[in-house]
C-alpha cells in the first residue's frame, strides 16, 4: 500500500546482469558424477533385467493360471483390508500424536515407528507370541471365543497392518502438523463442535496427506513377506500372497515367479505415479 | 448488566502482559489500534474464547463468558461471536456458499435452508456470481466479503474483525473499507475491530482504543484522539507531529531539543502538535511570516494516496506532507538539505 521512496534508487541503479548468474553456475565434479551414475544403474538394472528376461509370450497364460490368480486376488483383498484397518485406527492415532499433549508423547511416537525399522520376521514372531494359540492374548481368544488367528486370512491382514501402519501414521501426523490450525479456530467461532470440525474441516484439509499415507501403506502391505509368512504361513488361497508365491515359484516354476514379479513391479509403478499426482495436487491447493 | 460487551482482559504470556478494559454498546464499533506486538490480536482472541483469561472477565448481553475467579469459561463454539480473520481463513475445500452456510449448518439448520440463507447473504454482499467459486478463485476483496458474510450469517452478538483490510492492495482497500463501513452500520450487535492502520480505525469506528505494550494509552472518539494525541506513537499514527516541552508564554522549549512558537500562550509542561500538511519545505531559508523555521535534511520519503510524506531529520524532527510536484520542484531526495517552516497558528498546544 505504500512505497518507500527512500529505498528505491539504489535498487534501480544496480546492474541486472552478470554476477549472480555466474556465481550460481557450478561445474559438476567428476568425482561425484561417476558414483552417482553407478548408483542409478545399480537401482535400475535389476528392474531392467526383470523386464528383459520376462516370458512375455507366455505371460497371459501364466497370469491366468489358477495359482497366480488366487495369489493376486488374495493379495489385493488383504492389502486393501489392511489399508482400511490402518486408516480406521491410524488416523486417530496420528491425530493424538499431532494434537494431544500428554506425558510420554515422544516415547509413544517413537514406539509407533518401531515396525518401520524392525525386521518383518521379528514382527511376525512377535505377533505369534501375542496372538498365537498360546500367545498372551491368543490363549483367551481361543479359550473364550474359539478364535484362532494364526495361519488364517485375517492373520495376513493383521501382519500387513502391523508392518504398514507406521507409514500411514507418520504421513497423516505430518499432514496434521502442517495444516493451519487457525481453520479449526475459524470453524469453532462459527459454532462447530469438535467432532464436526474434525469431519468437515480437518479431514478435508489433510486429505492429500491421508491419501498419500494410504497409498504408501497399501504398497507396503502388498509387498509384505516376512511377517506374513511367519505369522500366517503359506496356504494356497488362504495366506499365500503374491510375494510368497513369487518366492516359492522361483524354485519350482521360475517363469511364473518372473511373471508375478512383473505384476508387483507394475503395481509399484502405478503407486508411484498416483503418489506423485496426489503430492502435486496437495501442494497446489 | 445491559446488552453490550463488558470486558476486562488480563493475560500473562511470560514477560508480556495484557491488561485492557473494553466496553462496547450494541450497534457500535470499537477499534483497537496499536503497533505490532501490542497485544491487539491477543485481546481479540480472548474475546472470541480462543485464549482463556488469566484475570478479569468478559460478559456479553448479560451473559458471563469468561471469569477465572468464578471458574466460568464458555467455549468458542457457544459464544455467539463471529470472527473475520486477518487472512480470512475461508475453508479452501468449500465453495463461497458452503463457507457461508458452514456456521448455519453447525447451528443445526438443514442443508437446503442453510444454502438459501447463504445465498441471501452473498447477494447482500454483491457476490451472487461467486456462490459456487472456491476461495482460491477469489480476489482479496471478494474473499474478505465472503468472510464477513460467513461471520454475520450466524447472527452473532459480537463481531470480531482482525485486521480486516490489511491483506488488500491499495486500490481495492478503499472500496472494501467503505463497503465494510456500510455493513457494520447495518449490524445490530457489538463490533470490535483490530487494526494497525489509523485510517481504518478512524473511518470504521465509533470509539478508538489505542494500546501499546498491552496497556491502553488513550481512548475516546476517533476525532478527539486525533486532535489531542497523548503519546508519540499515537501522534505518529494519526499523522501528527507531536512534541512534549515546557511552555513559557507562546514559546515552548521542547524536551528533545529545539523551540517552537505557538499562538496560544501557556505555561508549564505541554504537548504541542501540528499536522504534517501544515509544514512547508524549502531549499533555501525562506523569508516570510512563518514564526517557526528550522533547517534539516531529508531522511526519507513515503508515497501516500495523493501526497508524499517527507521525514525531515532536524531539531526537532518533523514530518511534512507535500505534493508530488513539490518533491520534483524542490528535488527532495534522502540527504537533501531543506528548511521546514510552520505557522504559529497551525500549532496546537495542550497541557501534557
Amino acid at each position: 500500500m505504500r512505497t518507500q521512496a527512500s529505498t528505491a534508487p539504489d535498487q534501480h541503479d544496480r546492474p541486472a546482469s552478470g554476477r549472480s548468474a555466474r556465481g550460481r553456475g557450478t561445474g559438476l565434479p567428476p568425482l561425484l558424477v561417476a558414483p552417482a551414475v553407478l548408483a542409478f544403474a545399480f537401482l535400475l538394472l535389476p528392474l531392467l533385467a526383470l523386464v528383459v528376461r520376462a516370458p512375455w509370450r507366455s505371460l497371459p497364460e501364466l497370469l491366468l493360471s489358477q495359482e497366480v490368480g488366487q495369489a493376486l486376488r488374495l493379495s489385493l483383498v488383504c492389502a486393501s483390508s489392511a489399508t482400511l484397518l490402518c486408516l480406521l485406527l491410524g488416523v486417530p492415532l496420528a491425530w493424538v500424536l499431532a494434537r494431544a499433549d500428554f506425558p510420554g508423547r515422544k516415547l509413544v511416537r517413537a514406539l509407533v515407528t518401531v515396525p518401520l525399522v524392525l525386521p518383518p520376521v521379528v514382527g511376525g514372531v512377535a505377533l505369534l507370541l501375542l496372538l498365537g494359540r498360546r500367545g498372551l492374548l491368543g490363549q483367551y481368544l481361543d479359550a473364550w471365543f474359539g478364535v484362532t488367528l494364526p495361519f488364517s486370512t485375517p492373520a495376513v491382514v493383521i501382519a500387513e497392518a502391523f508392518v504398514a501402519m507406521p507409514f500411514l501414521v507418520i504421513a497423516v501426523e505430518g499432514a496434521l502438523r502442517g495444516a493451519d490450525r487457525r481453520y479449526e479456530d475459524a470453524a469453532a467461532t462459527l459454532g462447530a463442535s469438535r467432532s464436526l470440525i474434525f469431519r468437515r474441516v480437518t479431514l478435508p484439509l489433510i486429505a492429500p496427506g491421508i491419501s498419500a499415507g494410504a497409498v504408501l501403506c497399501f504398497a507396503r502391505a502388498l509387498g509384505e513377506f516376512g511377517a506374513t509368512i511367519t505369522f500366517a504361513g503359506s496356504f494356497p488361497g488362504v495366506t499365500r500372497t503374491m510375494p510368497i508365491e513369487v518366492y516359492l515359484a522361483l524354485e519350482t516354476d521360475p517363469p511364473a515367479a518372473i511373471a508375478l514379479s512383473l505384476v508387483l513391479l507394475g503395481v509399484s509403478v502405478v503407486v508411484l505415479v498416483s503418489l506423485r499426482d496426489r503430492w502435486l495436487t496437495g501442494s497446489a491447493t | 448488566m445491559s446488552a453490550g460487551l463488558y470486558a476486562t482482559l488480563g493475560i500473562d504470556r511470560g514477560s508480556f502482559g495484557l491488561d485492557v478494559a473494553l466496553t462496547v454498546e450494541p450497534g457500535t464499533v470499537l477499534a483497537l489500534l496499536g503497533p505490532n506486538g501490542a497485544g491487539k490480536s491477543t485481546a481479540l482472541r480472548a474475546l472470541a474464547g480462543l485464549v482463556p483469561l488469566d484475570r478479569g472477565s468478559v460478559s456479553l448481553s448479560g451473559r458471563c463468558l469468561d471469569d477465572p475467579d468464578r471458574d466460568v469459561f464458555v467455549p468458542v463454539a457457544d459464544r455467539e461471536v463471529g470472527m473475520v480473520f486477518q487472512d480470512y481463513l475461508l475453508f479452501p475445500h468449500l465453495s463461497a456458499a458452503d463457507n457461508v452456510a458452514f456456521g448455519l449448518r453447525a447451528g443445526g439448520l438443514g442443508r437446503r435452508p442453510a444454502r438459501e440463507q447463504a445465498r441471501t447473504w452473498l447477494d447482500r454482499m454483491g457476490l451472487s456470481e461467486l456462490a459456487d467459486a472456491r476461495p482460491s478463485a477469489m480476489s482479496g476483496g471478494q474473499a474478505q466479503r465472503v468472510a464477513l458474510a460467513r461471520a454475520l450469517a450466524t447472527s452473532p452478538r459480537l463481531l470480531l474483525l482482525d485486521e480486516p483490510l490489511a491483506a488488500l492492495d491499495a486500490g481495492t482497500r478503499m472500496q472494501v473499507r467503505s463497503d465494510l463501513r456500510r455493513h457494520l452500520a447495518d449490524f445490530a450487535g457489538c463490533t470490535v475491530l483490530v487494526t494497525h492502520d489509523p485510517l481504518d480505525a478512524m473511518i470504521l469506528s465509533d470509539e478508538l482504543v489505542v494500546i501499546e505494550d498491552g496497556r491502553v494509552v488513550q481512548q475516546g472518539a476517533p476525532g478527539e484522539v486525533a486532535r489531542a494525541p497523548r503519546t508519540e506513537y499515537v501522534a505518529r499514527l494519526v499523522g501528527l507531529n507531536l512534541y512534549r516541552g515546557c511552555a513559557a508564554g507562546p514559546r515552548v522549549d521542547l524536551d528533545g531539543g529545539g523551540t517552537l512558537t505557538t499562538a496560544e500562550p501557556r505555561s508549564g509542561s505541554v504537548c504541542v502538535a501540528f499536522s504534517p500538511s501544515a509544514v512547508a519545505l524549502h531549499r533555501q531559508q525562506p523569508e516570510g511570516s512563518a514564526r517557526n523555521c528550522w533547517p534539516g535534511i531529508v531522511g526519507g520519503l513515503e508515497q501516500r494516496s495523493d501526497t508524499v510524506r517527507v521525514q525531515v531529520l532536524a531539531n526537532p524532527p518533523v514530518l511534512a506532507d507535500v505534493t508530488a510536484a513539490a518533491v520534483a520542484d524542490l528535488d527532495l531526495t534522502p540527504g537533501a538539505a531543506v528548511w521546514a517552516s510552520v505557522k504559529a497558528t497551525e500549532i496546537r498546544s495542550y497541557p501534557a
